[in-house]
């Protein structure tokens, strides 16, 4: 795998859902060490779109390559692709009958059959990254919903991952925890990992994007760098949708 | 047809194992649906004299439905007086109608536990007799499957009063009120049926003034209208507690009284989100009729046990069971498809 | 001292319910003792320290007509422990798998087992022992034709002839043929086999009911999550699925194992000597149709409540822990 070829390759993607066409030609490049932010209106197939990437959901046309692995219905190509793609998920799902610590040397241990002395190790270093290495030995239902979600984002990184994708990852938090989580995206992002956010949070957006894509109705409609996509958007739905949840 | 190749691929053979089960499993299916088509339709004898004569034509491995020709009427309607075998037949078709016209959901009201009354009421005249021109028939003779629906349709209808009466009884702030229903529930789900069937048919005559009597089919009855209830007890008791308290706040609100508040605002809505889950007591309460046969009534089982000693009609106990299990199977199947569906659709309604 | 009419309302109302309850108590009591006065039946359980003078056909504990009524309801109470418990381990066994392959990805599988739980779930398990019974007493074969269904079990009009594992040394003592029967190895008599079978297989289709019903019970997010972190599908299931499900499954699983229990109580319509069976033989010879039947109510009565405890026990146990 060389440093040049693109991260993840989206290439004419299509997907249904019975008949509704819930992907229509998606395209998209994502090169290593770039920060994409996907944005548009609820039911354009945002989420749709990164759950493909790491076959949450199967694509039923086009191509998607992740790291130069081809995503098919091969269990062990998808292993593969899982190994290099974190995921944090809306609604956090800590698995609630394991301990913090419990739940982040799960993977490690299990998938990359680490040892689990070493496993712990790695853990706690990537619970000190977010900031509460003191909740290791809490249950998940013990912890406020932003500690939950920063555990959530420790428990991907410990699988040491090429790409991290975001899901929403702040929707289901009250506001006053919002920033936490997004303070520990945003270092993230400076050191230097490749990341894919379905977010709404525009601040965000401004500050760590290389590139915004804004989808609607299943489609890309338009990819800009973020001082151009929020100034001057081209396409009239990008301007629509920016003027709606700007102006609050 | 790719479609149809893909799907057989992904669900039948999507791996070794998967391939390994489909194999075994599609040869066992085949040899087993072979010998019972072999069975009950090619090597079946519909006409026989007798059961010599049955053996005799299917070469000892068919079915014998011609026994069911010959006793199916038996089993149906047991020893009820042959020339008036017409009631407990029209008994059935007004419970059946009366089930199938329950499943529509804009019939629900009063009007329909009006006609259930009425039907029931109904029923049991037309089976006992006496009046109109009918002939007196005593319960001893009543059997098969009228018996099977009186009891279970019956005994649930007048259990559910008593339920809903120890369901506001468990719950409520009156100490000796909630225990004596907390008990009774306990006591009751406690033992087995067969038990409180026991109970009522044995233990009861010893309870009576000397000289009473009660009726059989009475006796039987009224134990499993007391079982019955504590289970429906605990069904409307979830319902209870699964009312948002907003619910009773605001009929407190309001000012009604305590009865009133029940009647017109709390149960209604209780019983509705319970209805699933009544319906499958209903199910289970119509598959323990058949304990009645332990204590010597005569129901669906009795009259096949009975049909099959017949001398010259021997040991057809897979045809006779069969054609009862296939009538229980119906009932019950057709009223756990219509659970189901009810279910969906209530979850649907309350989004 | 009281403050409000509606508090000695309450009283009164209280009052009158358990006086009524204790004045139909005594009214009925009442009647009992007067008609077994008359019919000249003794009252009591002193009828326990009599001689039973029926055979049992089936006991764990040795017993003989010589010894008393008592010792006969204890080898009804363990006739009923034993075919319950055997069943109950068959049964989840059974479900578990049921309930698992309702699940499966192969159709074929999915389906089998949608037919098993919904043929053996609509139809009265009182028919099903019966037709057990049946298939075991009247078309089985004589022990020289048995069915060989498996190595070393032999199916005939006699029962079920199994192997039984030996520890020293360690072998299997298999059935063999001699003369009229089957000797070696054990011999369920058709009775036991039948209830066990019915009552095993009866519950299973229920217990599929549940482990599916926990299974699916489990949020989606949660597999998701795992997939995501690269966990295989068999992983998945056990790591993370399993344990959540198993707080769903658990308490009514006892409920239904409590049920399997109370039904073992149908033996009495396949000649199986357990506790109903007995009692029902007791009081037809004593007449003490209201002691026995009470005693009998008692036993299966402290049975669920054990069950009742272990399942709270369990529930408090395993609660997620949360703020």
């Amino acid at each position: 795998m060389n440093d040049q070829a693109p991260m993840i390759e989206l290439r004419h993607v299509h997907k249904w859902y019975g008949t509704y066409h819930a992907l229509k030609d998606v395209s998209l490049t994502v090169n290593r060490g770039e920060r994409v932010v996907v944005c548009g209106p609820s039911g354009s197939g945002k989420s749709t779109m990164i759950r493909c990437i790491n076959r949450l959901e199967p694509h039923e046309e086009g191509q998607i390559v992740v790291d130069g692995i081809e995503l098919t219905d091969d269990a062990r190509q998808i292993a593969a692709i899982r190994a290099e793609v974190g995921m944090v998920f809306q609604q956090f799902n800590l698995f609630p009958h394991l301990t913090v610590l419990e739940n982040l040397v799960l993977a490690p241990v299990w998938v990359r059959r680490m040892k689990r002395a070493e496993a712990e190790e790695l853990a706690m270093h990537f619970l000190e990254r977010v900031r509460i290495p003191e909740q290791a030995q809490k249950y998940p239902g013990e912890l406020s919903g932003g500690q939950q979600q920063r555990v959530a984002i420790a428990r991907a990184l410990t699988m040491r991952p090429q790409v991290m994708l975001f899901d929403e990852p702040t929707s289901a938090l009250d506001p006053e925890m919002i920033k936490e989580v997004l303070d520990v995206m945003v270092e993230l992002a400076k050191d230097g990992m490749t990341m894919i956010c379905v977010t709404h949070e525009m601040g965000f957006a401004r500050t760590v994007a290389d590139a915004m894509v804004f989808m609607d109705a299943g489609e890309i409609v338009e990819r800009a760098p973020p001082e151009k996509f929020f100034a001057a958007p081209e396409s009239e739905r990008a301007r629509q949708f920016l003027s709606r949840i700007l102006s609050h | 047809m790719g479609e149809a190749l893909r799907w057989t691929r992904v669900n039948l053979f999507g791996s070794v194992p998967s391939a390994l089960v489909t194999l075994i499993a599609a040869y066992l299916v085949v040899r087993g649906l072979w010998g019972f088509a072999g069975w009950a339709l090619v090597h079946a004898v519909w006409h026989a004299s007798n059961g010599r004569a049955c053996i005799a034509a299917s070469g000892g491995d068919g079915a014998c439905w011609a026994f069911l020709g010959v006793w199916g009427r038996f089993i149906l309607f047991g020893r009820y007086p042959y020339e008036q075998d017409w009631r407990p037949l029209l008994v059935i078709v007004v419970f059946v109608a009366l089930l199938l016209a329950s499943c529509d959901r804009r019939l629900w009201g009063r009007w329909l536990a009006l006609l259930w009354l009425a039907g029931i009421a109904a029923n049991l005249v037309l089976m006992l007799g006496g009046v109109f021109g009918l002939a007196f028939v005593p319960t001893d003779f009543w059997s098969g499957l009228p018996l099977t629906l009186i009891l279970a349709i019956v005994g649930l209808a007048a259990a559910f009063p008593l339920a809903i009466l120890l369901a506001l009884g468990r719950r409520s702030e009156l100490p000796a009120v909630r225990a004596l229903s907390v008990a009774y529930i306990e006591l009751i789900r406690g033992v087995p049926l067969i038990t409180v069937l026991f109970m009522a048919s044995v233990m009861l005559p010893l309870f009576l003034p000397e000289g009473t009597t009660i009726d059989k089919l009475l006796r039987a009855q009224a134990g499993f209208i007391l079982f019955y209830a504590a289970y429906l007890a605990e069904v409307v008791r979830g319902g209870l507690q699964a009312m948002p308290a907003g619910q009773y706040e605001a009929a407190d609100a309001l000012g009604l009284g305590y009865w009133r508040k029940m009647r017109l605002i709390i149960l209604p809505q209780a019983l509705q989100i319970s209805i699933p889950a009544l319906v499958n007591i209903f199910i289970a309460g119509f598959k323990d009729t058949t304990l009645v046969t332990i204590i010597g009534l005569f129901d669906l089982i009795s009259t096949a046990s009975n049909a099959i000693t017949d001398p010259s009609w021997r040991g057809f106990y897979i045809e006779a069971y069969s054609f009862i299990g296939a009538i229980y199977f119906g009932f019950c199947f057709f009223m756990s498809r219509y659970s189901g569906a009810l279910e969906a659709s209530l979850r649907r309604g309350r989004r | 001292m009281f403050r409000s009419k509606a508090k000695i309302g309450a009283l009164l109302l209280q009052a009158l319910a358990v006086g009524a309850v204790l004045a139909v108590g005594a009214y009925l009591v009442h009647n009992a003792l007067a008609n077994m006065e008359r019919a000249g039946i003794a009252t009591g359980y002193s009828y326990l320290g009599r001689e039973a003078s029926f055979e049992i056909g089936e006991s764990l504990i040795p017993y003989s007509p010589a010894d008393s009524y008592g010792r006969a309801l204890v080898v009804g109470l363990l006739n009923t422990l034993l075919v319950s418990g055997i069943g109950v381990v068959l049964a989840t066994v059974l479900g578990t798998a049921t309930g698992v392959a309702r699940l499966a990805r192969n159709w074929l599988l999915k389906k089998l087992a949608l037919v098993y739980v919904e043929a053996v779930r609509n139809v009265p398990l009182l028919l099903q022992l019966i037709l057990w019974w049946d298939v075991l007493r009247v078309s089985a074969p004589p022990p020289r034709q048995a069915w060989h269904p498996l190595p070393g079990v032999y199916v005939s009009v006699r029962g079920i002839a199994l192997p039984v594992p030996v520890l020293s040394p360690p072998h299997w003592d298999v059935p063999h043929l001699t003369a009229f029967n089957f000797t070696g190895g054990i011999t369920l008599s058709p009775e036991f086999a039948a209830l066990l079978i019915g009552l095993a297989v009866y519950t299973a289709a229920f217990i599929a009911e549940i482990v599916r019903g926990g299974i699916e019970g489990v949020s989606r997010g949660q597999t998701e999550a795992a997939l995501a972190l690269g966990l295989s599908q068999g992983k998945t299931l056990r790591l993370v699925v399993l344990p959540q499900a198993l707080r769903i499954i658990v308490p009514p699983m006892l409920s239904e194992y409590l049920a399997l229990t109370k039904n073992s109580s149908l033996a009495i319509a396949v000649g199986y000597p357990e506790l109903m069976s007995i009692t029902n033989t007791t009081l037809n010879q004593t007449g003490q149709a209201i002691e026995a039947i009470t005693l009998m109510m008692a036993i299966y009565l402290a049975i669920s409540l054990v069950t009742s405890f272990a399942m709270n026990w369990y529930n408090r146990r395993i609660a997620f822990v949360g703020r």
